[in-house]
């Protein structure tokens, strides 16, 4: 059984996601949040749950739909705002913006906007811990269009080739901007039975119970310290909002309101909450003053924007080239 | 007096880095198979063993991304290709990762991987074979290009690539690796000016870089003959670009001749060179400066057409007698071999 405190903490990361993506929503209207921003709501389940099950010296590297993946690393919100408004301040500087987060100090090794770029980028972080023997793991996040990519069988022919202790975790919410998986794959085929053909060890896992989903990452991530080899595990999982951008977005009419209404119904968040006031782990006064931290602490990250200066063009050049 | 080849220099940088770094990491096809990658990767797997010098799959765009991923964590890469034209898959690792990781995480890390690219030439390597492509490489910022033309350069330059904490695009043309120089020549110089006047005369100036270097070499002592010496300037890097010595020594010769002979001439490293003079002002040339490249066609497969497809050595020679304003005798016998480095050289790789 898990430990109080990781139930406390696997609803506290999913809810900050969350929290820190509204805030963005929220604000993005006032046009200084100018870069391509591809929220996680909906689907924080997977990145909190696989986020915890990793330890700090694990590895993790993902694609432009990253705040969840960044933030469950450990990486900083306020750190993320100031990307996102484009100050030096920011994680990239502000020269990458939402598509290109990183945070070395907790080994999330960066994000990258063109899909499945980043891919074989984490098969060669694997390939280095190989050749350091240490006993730690890769984990690339990707979503359901990477598998359309050559670069995916390439990188995951080599990953199993060489035995690399790599987990791909693949986010699949059906969408490709507005097309749906069965506009762009055969429909009876599924994903990890691809991957599982490669040669990986495949898993199909669900987000319905984010502490059962936290068990079995944890599981599989111990497994794959002690016997490094390449697995991969499909979450079905589903975004709120639009593709790019802070709003609802059924009325383009690409997807049913009813599919969106059914997967809110099952929203993992909620789930998570009357599960520990049901199972008596927290009362419901406890989770309140829980969910009211996390807010105070979301608006204090955010209004330390206010703190920042403008940033120099001047002082970019030089982060061309290492000197 | 030994000697040794521009691959067997190559050769000794890379056995020399591999010991040196232990971190450090060499892959591509044909690195240990048997002709050694031509002979440039000869004992490595042997003295470093198969973690470290390994064969890869057929799959440049993903093994791009895996040496950018392994030189981010400590394990600096050497990836190599025996033909230029492979590499074209892996546009989107060399551009949108490895140019750019440096700069859009705002300088956290940097990539430091060597890209050995190796150019055709001749014996019917055609339209997707023979591919220089400098000029693609050197456009992008965060990369640096470098074009070797002796073993002593290939053996310094490799090695300064290879400690550069930067991606670097090493190109050596295969017409090169046979090429001899005195083996006490092979030094490394950390501090050695890249861009370099390697002959020094006075009636016009001479820019080239690779194979092209070898050729104006190769016409120097038919010029003598006929009293014309030239200023002979070995780009050796092309990105980044240092025009000053071509502005030096055209202060004296007012005379220039660009030989870009294994390039298009579209956006080439001529035209680029051209440009950057002709805004400078204390330059003035007494005649319109010289480009001298391929056409702007594809290369041909048939050896009937690679004959005028290629520079030969006369056209070259007739447009010098132009700058210069003298007669150059020709004799037949100064046509190049067309289509092979050397009279040695049997086909086909």
């Amino acid at each position: 059984m898990i430990k109080k405190n990781f139930f406390k903490k696997i609803y506290e990361i999913q809810k900050k996601i969350r929290v820190v993506e509204e805030k963005i929503a929220s604000q993005y209207s006032k046009n200084k949040m100018r870069c391509p921003t591809h929220l996680s709501i909906g689907q924080e389940a997977v990145a909190a749950s696989s986020g915890l099950a990793l330890q700090k010296n694990d590895i993790s590297i993902s694609y432009h739909r990253s705040h969840a993946h960044f933030l469950a690393k450990g990486g900083s919100s306020k750190k993320l705002f100031a990307e996102l408004h484009g100050f030096e301040e920011g994680c990239s500087k502000g020269i990458g913006g939402s598509m290109h987060l990183v945070d070395l100090k907790n080994n999330f090794y960066g994000s990258t906007a063109i899909v499945s770029n980043s891919i074989p980028i984490g098969v060669g972080l694997a390939y280095s811990l190989k050749l350091a023997k240490k006993k730690n793991l890769v984990c690339i996040y990707i979503g359901d269009a990477a598998v359309e990519e050559g670069v995916f069988f390439e990188s995951i022919n080599f990953s199993i080739l060489k035995k690399l202790p790599v987990i791909f975790i693949c986010e699949n919410n059906f969408y490709s901007v507005y097309t749906h998986i069965k506009d762009r794959q055969p429909e009876k085929r599924k994903i990890y039975k691809l991957a599982s053909a490669m040669g990986a060890t495949s898993h199909l896992f669900t987000q319905d119970n984010p502490f059962k989903l936290f068990k079995k990452f944890d599981e599989l991530f111990k497994k794959i310290r002690k016997n490094p080899k390449t697995h991969f595990v499909e979450v079905e999982t589903y975004r709120y909002l639009e593709h790019c951008g802070p709003n609802d977005d059924t009325l383009l009419g690409y997807r049913k309101l009813q599919d969106v209404k059914k997967w809110k119904k099952k929203d993992p968040i909620d789930f998570s909450k009357k599960y520990l006031i049901k199972n008596k782990i927290f009362k419901i006064s406890q989770i309140n003053n829980l969910d009211k931290k996390i807010t105070n602490f979301v608006d204090k990250d955010f209004n330390y924007l206010n703190k920042l200066k403008k940033p120099q063009f001047k002082n970019i050049s030089k982060l061309v080239y290492k000197r | 007096m030994t000697k040794i080849t521009y691959s067997q220099a190559i050769n000794k940088a890379l056995t020399e880095e591999m010991s040196r770094n232990k971190k450090l990491v060499c892959f591509g096809l044909g690195v240990n198979d048997s002709l050694n990658f031509f002979g440039t990767t000869k004992g490595l797997v042997k003295k470093f063993g198969s973690e470290r010098v390994f064969e890869t799959p057929t799959s440049e765009n993903a093994m791009t991304g895996i040496g950018v991923g392994m030189s981010l964590n400590n394990n600096p890469c050497v990836m190599m290709h025996q033909r230029l034209d492979f590499f074209l898959l892996a546009m989107d690792q060399l551009v949108n990762s490895a140019a750019k990781w440096h700069y859009m995480f705002g300088g956290k890390n940097s990539v430091p991987i060597t890209i050995r690219l190796v150019v055709g030439k001749g014996w019917g390597q055609g339209p997707t074979h023979s591919q220089s492509l400098q000029s693609w490489f050197a456009h992008i910022p965060g990369l640096k290009v470098v074009m070797p033309s002796f073993p002593s350069d290939a053996y310094n330059l490799l090695k300064k690539s290879i400690r550069d904490p930067n991606p670097v695009i090493f190109i050596e043309h295969r017409w090169l690796h046979n090429i001899e120089q005195e083996t006490k020549k092979i030094k490394y110089k950390n501090k050695q000016n890249l861009t370099e006047l390697i002959s020094k005369g006075k009636d016009f100036t001479a820019v080239s870089y690779s194979l092209s270097t070898i050729e104006m070499l190769s016409i120097k002592n038919v010029l003598k003959i006929n009293k014309i010496s030239f200023d002979l300037i070995d780009l050796k890097s092309i990105k980044p670009l240092d025009i000053s010595v071509i502005k030096n020594s055209l202060k004296r010769t007012k005379r220039l001749l660009v030989l870009d002979s294994i390039s298009h001439p579209f956006c080439s490293i001529g035209s680029e060179i051209l440009s950057q003079l002709y805004r400078e002002k204390n330059i003035k040339l007494i005649k319109p400066p010289l480009l001298k490249t391929l056409p702007d066609i594809p290369t041909p497969t048939s050896t009937f057409y690679t004959r005028d497809f290629y520079i030969k050595k006369n056209d070259i020679l007739n447009d010098i007698s132009k700058l210069v304003g003298k007669k150059i005798k020709l004799k037949n016998s100064d046509t190049i071999l067309h289509d092979v480095p050397d009279s040695n050289f049997k086909g086909p790789f």
